[in-house]
């Protein structure tokens, strides 16, 4: 039996598709559009290509040799594999959650730490997103959007977002009290405050977030599979379902060399900053 | 919960109907949304010009003077800072004669500081100086308001800051003041040129004119070549000069330094103090500068407001504070001082009222010699090097025989440094007769002392 908690959650549920269907359809249409158009190009880019541009970027990003080759020897190994279809599904969905939780949260981030009375309930809410099992978030994400991609970024999203609040919160509160004064002093508007002394003095903080972000994306992009959000996951799920050891190896081995190669990238974009 | 049933795929008939309510929307928010940006923008633009400019500001306001006729670019009347909720119990328990420690254990109320008046003149280094919890800081915070004061006044130029609306504040602080910190307070992700330009960059002045001025002020402060280097790259005390170069650049009438060369080595404090002098001499900017050290105070200071628990205890020349200590409190304080490195030249000098420059003709010397009654002057370069002294006698022989001021100079002239010792000053004097220069050691005029000076302190008896 289900407890009056689980049936209001029900009603409620009905409700917000009843009445705000619309919306939730115009959310759908607005995520469509960044995955089609980088969809359009990791689909079609020829896997040479992709790794020698990946090379490219990497040595101007991380200013050494030796990384950007094994940045893209793990690309050249995904795709001696076989899933580089897979992983390029996966990519995408990553980087566009990514995109879209860091485009959200930071701006999140920045009024809870410049509003005493927005802090507590976004904190609240950051508690609540970062705690409830990633699983959970499937459910409203299929019952709202459907299956497929989109539900997987959007559930992607909302767990991804909580890190980069709090370390764009945090960041910003740590900037001494000093800093500010100076701002102050020199009769700099809020706005100015805001953008030329505390942004860029929070900034490892809020990079630190950001590479948070781009890792609770792809480890959420992997379970959402199982509402039919493709790429590597896919692969994971079905090969859970045959018990089929040799395809779970190697997929989880894709998951792990992406893995690996974005937390690289975002690590060496900070420290460079 | 049944999933299979909630589990609808988006159907025709909700798109459609999503799309002709967006329609409908979208054309009434159209209209909504355009006028209130609209206003919201001209506003915007108002709000940047402040409704008035910076000139209007000052325009009717009256610039007070004292007793001497002296201007007073900052006059401080009956300023409190009480912090806590409910500072009006505390204020009544302090007209009382409650003291800070009674006051907080009955209101929980922190007393900054009480009913503290004051006037600083305009070109002056004014030091406020105190133990730390004495208010100092608190108090120069209130004179840029970075901290709002409870009741009183802070007057600058005749304009009452602490009344004044944001916009207007705003202003003030950006052209008026500014303000060096005591940890420097660069940051950390701007290179030295755009932290020194950073007062003129939230001004809007553009790139080129402010990266201009801001190489102006660092090569002014002695660190050229170093524009494109990180605060990071720098020891503490090429820091402050950067800070002091920020400050600087906005060419603010008045300067507040925060325990400024406190968190510096002795040596580099030292060397900083000996920069400021330098810098004062040239730029006469009026100077609130706080500090917990009395040596720093008695060196830097023309004048010296001492504090304890949020009051003014004494205010004088540094004199005055090492021969008539207010009460035990300044006495104690004063006990402490290194004497011999103390009562130095630097101490004892006045800045010199009357000098003539080497570029004016025998005829004003004369004129400006017979106004103020002396029979010697101190002659000084355009650079306020000193070139040497003159007789009148000499100037009226050279005036009837026709001649420049240059030649009578006597360059042969005894000079001190700011730290030579009162004793050897003395020494001198009892050779000459005349007022001795006090110079910096690129020959820069910094003050005088004059033989009644000597004559006070040689009747002290064996006080050096």
């Amino acid at each position: 039996m289900v407890s009056p908690v689980g049936v209001f959650a029900e009603d409620l549920v009905n409700f917000i598709e009843k009445y705000f269907g619309w919306l939730l359809n115009l959310f759908k249409d607005i995520l469509n559009w960044p995955l089609d158009i980088l969809g359009r190009v990791l689909y079609n880019i020829d896997p040479m290509i992709f790794i020698a541009v990946l090379f490219i970027i990497s040595v101007l990003i991380v200013k050494r040799l030796i990384a950007p080759i094994l940045i893209s020897a793990a690309f050249y190994f995904i795709y001696w594999m076989g899933y580089w279809d897979s992983a390029m599904i996966t990519l995408n969905m990553v980087l566009v959650s990514a995109l879209v939780a860091i485009l959200m949260a930071i701006p999140l981030g920045i009024w809870s730490a410049r509003s005493e009375r927005a802090n507590p309930v976004i904190k609240a809410l950051m508690d609540f997103m970062q705690t409830m099992p990633a699983f959970v978030y499937l459910i409203p994400a299929v019952i709202f959007f459907g299956l497929g991609i989109v539900p997987g970024v959007i559930a992607t999203v909302i767990f991804a977002m909580p890190p980069v609040v709090r370390l764009t919160n945090l960041g910003i509160r740590q900037v001494n009290k000093e800093m500010n004064e100076v701002a102050d002093s020199f009769g700099s508007t809020e706005f100015q405050k805001l953008t030329k002394v505390q942004i860029p003095a929070a900034m490892p903080s809020i990079m630190a977030g950001i590479n948070q972000c781009i890792m609770l994306s792809l480890s959420m992009v992997v379970i959402t599979a199982m509402i039919g959000g493709g790429g590597l996951g896919q692969d994971i799920v079905y090969a859970l379902s045959r018990v089929d050891v040799a395809m779970g190896f190697e997929a989880g081995l894709a998951v792990v060399l992406i893995a690996v190669v974005l937390d690289r990238l975002t690590q060496a974009f900070r420290d460079t900053k | 919960m049944g999933l299979n049933k909630s589990v609808k795929r988006p159907i025709k008939a909700i798109d459609d109907r999503f799309n002709s309510i967006m329609k409908a929307k979208m054309c009434s928010t159209r209209s909504k949304v355009e006028k209130p940006l609209r206003s919201a923008l001209s506003n915007f633009h108002a709000s940047h010009n402040y409704g008035k400019s910076y000139d209007d500001i000052f325009a009717d306001t009256e610039f007070p003077t004292d007793d001497n006729g002296d201007r007073i670019a900052l006059r401080v009347r009956n300023l409190s800072k009480i912090f806590g909720k409910h500072p009006e119990g505390a204020i009544k328990l302090l007209e009382k004669g409650m003291s800070k420690e009674e006051v907080h254990r009955t209101t929980s109320n922190d007393v900054g500081i009480y009913d503290v008046s004051f006037d600083v003149r305009e070109g002056e280094l004014f030091v406020l100086m105190g133990l730390s919890g004495s208010g100092k800081s608190t108090l120069e915070r209130c004179m840029n308001r970075l901290i709002q004061p409870t009741s009183g006044q802070v007057i600058v130029d005749g304009l009452d800051i602490t009344s004044l609306d944001e916009d207007v504040l705003r202003m003030v602080r950006r052209k008026k003041m500014s303000m060096v910190f005591q940890n420097f307070g660069l940051l950390p992700h701007r290179d030295i040129k755009n932290n020194v330009a950073y007062g003129l960059e939230v001004q809007g002045v553009s790139e080129t004119e402010r990266l201009q001025t801001a190489k102006k002020y660092i090569e002014m402060v002695g660190l050229s070549g170093y524009e494109d280097n990180y605060p990071s790259d720098l020891s503490g005390g090429m820091k402050q000069r950067v800070g002091l170069a920020r400050a600087l650049a906005t060419d603010p009438d008045i300067l507040f330094m925060d325990e400024a060369f406190s968190a510096l080595d002795p040596m580099i404090r030292s060397d900083m103090q000996d920069e400021l002098q330098k810098i004062q001499s040239e730029l006469r900017k009026t100077i609130v500068f706080v500090t917990h050290d009395l040596n720093e105070a008695l060196k830097l200071g023309d004048r010296i407001a001492l504090m304890r628990d949020g009051r003014i205890v004494q205010i004088g020349v540094a004199e005055d504070i090492l021969r008539n200590p207010a009460d035990d409190y300044v006495s104690r304080f004063v006990r402490e001082v290194d004497r011999t490195k103390v009562l130095t030249a630097g101490v004892f000098m006045r800045r010199p009222r009357n000098i003539l420059y080497t570029s004016q003709g025998l005829r004003t010397a004369l004129r400006i010699m017979e106004e103020s009654d002396r029979n010697t002057m101190l002659v000084v370069d355009k650079k306020n090097h000193l070139a040497g002294m003159v007789e009148s006698d000499d100037v009226l022989k050279a005036v009837k025989s026709g001649g420049v001021l240059e030649d009578v100079t006597i360059c042969d002239v005894p000079r001190v440094k700011i730290d030579t010792p009162m004793k050897d000053v003395i020494q001198m004097m009892v050779t000459t007769n005349f007022p001795i220069p006090v110079i910096a050691d690129d020959n820069t005029l910094l003050g005088v002392i004059s033989p009644s000076v000597a004559a006070e302190v040689l009747g002290e008896g064996g006080d050096i």
